[in-house]
């Protein structure tokens, strides 16, 4: 066990020190904008003085190590900063934002992780049989695919032609929980469509290969099914890659979801990161820049943490 | 091997070429020729407007206008041109640098490995999009800073792929003896380890190929990329959207022709790593 916790133990600081090194760069990307920032969002017709009280105002008179602590120190509690194009506090900005944003991802990853593991379970299953050649090909084209070749033509033919989805996901702080899984199903679906493949295959990969091994033909010589070796035999010891290929996709469901945000017009966090980058919304764009990083290595972490603790051969130490 | 005979192989490697690997062929001679003649190839110009706005599929234009009377087909043979060529240009630069620097790794090892490795793990920590999103607040979107910045980051993936082999090369007999005979540098990367890394290095580069393109479109989709009135794929879907709430599937068309592009590239390398990776016996 001690084994296992050490390891454990290493990955976190890892992690944590990719966490520091990722929010100096985002803090730093602000230095590097090019001239005077206050000069800059004030306009030209600012006097010197304004410019000054302004510079004051964001603390850039200040050496950068030391804002750099004041800006963490300010995030973790709790204060955000203010957006420069509208100058609203950017926690009210994202409130509702960051909900609907991992709503959609939570959404889209209860229908993708089942889905794709049975499909790579039964591609496994029925390996080089016309199923998973049809499975590969469907995996290969959606792989290849730009998200919204998919979410438009989700819209196209459910939201335009047949009318049972609503073609742009628009919703409130009212909108009840049962309306939001209808108006978030063409989202959901092709965010699943997007991230499915590539679980899908590293199942499928992870099992053959352990089909090779000898303890599954010992398995097959008694004269088990196929179903039975695959679900008692094989499944439990690819559970450390698929364990390991669910938490990257998920982390990916966390970028895809920017994309898929700006075709439905949903209010997400995406959708204000896209919003923002384009009017150079600085305080905005690196706020969440941090929250989809800090949530990327967090599953990333766990996709690590994961793997350790599902190997058998480090659980049981000899 | 004499000539006859190689050109004989490369006959009967052709022939042997499975529908996959022949359909994205087919599709890449076609988006070459589309790009390279495009002014010829087009039936109207690239920003010409021809017609009313949002004329549907299959009337007297093939593909239908756009939302100001532009025709589409047009458009997207201007893309082939334009969004092909610059992901081209981008991956080019992508593919230079990321060898360079992970050959550099291999060879020196040491603390220029170390150095170049940490730099890539963090630009790999957090996704390439949110990077890019962040670095283009900074330099402000233009097609200059969107191809650097796209260069940069796929690079990283590069890097990891060419330091992998090439360390694998750099440790054989061959490479020791060249070192004690006294070549440079230079000499022992051009002569010794690149022809023997080229294989896996090529199939990089159709894949590095197809995510720049990806990405590419992906950022010029967000309006963040090749603006208008450029003729582009990714834009183009951008600006059409609207015409698909009135039942027209005109955005489909140039969404459907970046997926058909990297779907062909994806099938040429599969079957290309399949002929060399010796699988084919």
């Amino acid at each position: 066990m001690a084994q296992i916790a050490k390891m454990v133990a290493q990955r976190m600081a890892l992690g944590l020190f990719t966490l520091f090194v990722i929010s100096l760069i985002i803090f730093l990307a602000v230095e590097f904008l090019p001239g005077d920032f206050a000069q800059a969002v004030l306009g030209q017709s600012a006097t010197p003085q304004n410019v000054a009280a302004f510079r004051h105002e964001l603390g850039l008179d200040q050496p950068a190590y030391i804002r750099y602590f004041t800006w963490l120190g300010d995030i973790l509690h709790g204060d955000l900063g203010r957006s420069f194009a509208s100058q609203r506090p950017i926690d009210t900005l994202i409130a509702g934002r960051v909900y609907n944003t991992l709503f959609l991802a939570a959404y889209a990853a209860i229908i993708a992780v089942p889905t794709a593991l049975t499909f790579g379970i039964l591609a496994a299953l029925y390996r080089n049989s016309v199923f998973d050649r049809l499975v590969n090909i469907a995996a290969l084209t959606a792989v290849s695919s730009p998200e919204f070749l998919a979410a438009y033509i989700l819209i196209f033919i459910f939201a335009v032609h047949l009318g049972w989805f609503p073609p742009i996901a628009r919703i409130t702080e009212h909108t009840s929980f049962m309306d939001r899984l209808e108006i978030l199903f063409l989202p959901a679906v092709t965010l699943t469509l997007v991230t499915m493949a590539h679980m899908m295959r590293m199942t499928r990969a992870a099992i053959i290969n352990l089909m090779a091994s000898p303890y599954i033909e010992m398995a097959r010589l008694k004269g088990l099914r196929r179903g039975r070796i695959i679900l008692r035999h094989a499944l439990p010891n690819a559970l450390a890659p698929i364990i390991n290929v669910v938490a990257i996709n998920l982390a990916y469901l966390i970028v895809g979801v920017v994309v898929v945000e700006v075709v439905f017009a949903y209010p997400g966090l995406g959708q204000l990161l896209v919003d923002s980058v384009s009017k150079r919304d600085m305080p905005v764009v690196q706020i969440a820049c941090l929250i989809f990083a800090v949530t990327y290595i967090l599953l990333n972490l766990l996709a690590d943490i994961g793997s350790i603790l599902s190997n058998p051969r480090l659980r049981h130490p000899k | 091997m004499k000539p006859i005979q190689t050109l004989r192989k490369t006959r009967k490697v052709f022939r042997t070429a499975p529908p996959t690997a022949w359909f994205g062929m087919t599709v890449i001679l076609i988006v070459l020729i589309a790009g390279l003649f495009a002014p010829i190839v087009a039936p109207y110009g690239e920003t010409e407007i021809v017609g009313a706005p949002g004329l549907t599929i299959g009337g007297h234009f093939l593909f239908g206008t756009d939302q100001i009377g532009r025709d589409i087909l047009s458009r997207v043979i201007f893309g082939a041109r334009n969004t092909v060529g610059i992901a081209f240009i981008t991956t080019i630069l992508a593919f230079s640098l990321g060898l360079v620097t992970g050959l550099l790794a291999a060879v020196l090892g040491r603390w220029a490995d170390q150095l170049l490795s940490r730099i890539v793990d963090i630009l790999m920590a957090i996704p390439s999009l949110i990077f890019a999103l962040l670095i283009l607040t900074m330099t402000g979107t233009s097609i200059v800073n969107m191809v650097l910045v796209i260069a940069v980051l796929e690079s990283t993936r590069v890097y990891r792929l060419t330091r992998a082999v090439g360390m694998n090369v750099g440790v054989l007999d061959f490479v020791e003896v060249a070192k004690l005979r006294g070549e440079g540098l230079w000499w022992i990367i051009r002569h010794e380890m690149l022809p023997n890394i080229a294989t896996p290095l090529a199939a990089e580069f159709g894949l590095r190929f197809c995510f720049v393109f990806l990405f590419i479109s992906a950022l010029s989709f967000l309006g963040l990329g090749i603006q208008p009135p450029t003729a582009d794929w990714g834009s183009m879907v951008r600006e059409n959207a609207t015409l698909i709430s009135f039942g027209l599937p005109t955005p489909l068309v140039p969404a459907a022709a970046i997926a058909l592009l990297t779907v062909s590239v994806n099938f040429v390398v599969d079957w290309f790593l399949y002929q060399t990776s010796g699988l084919k016996d």
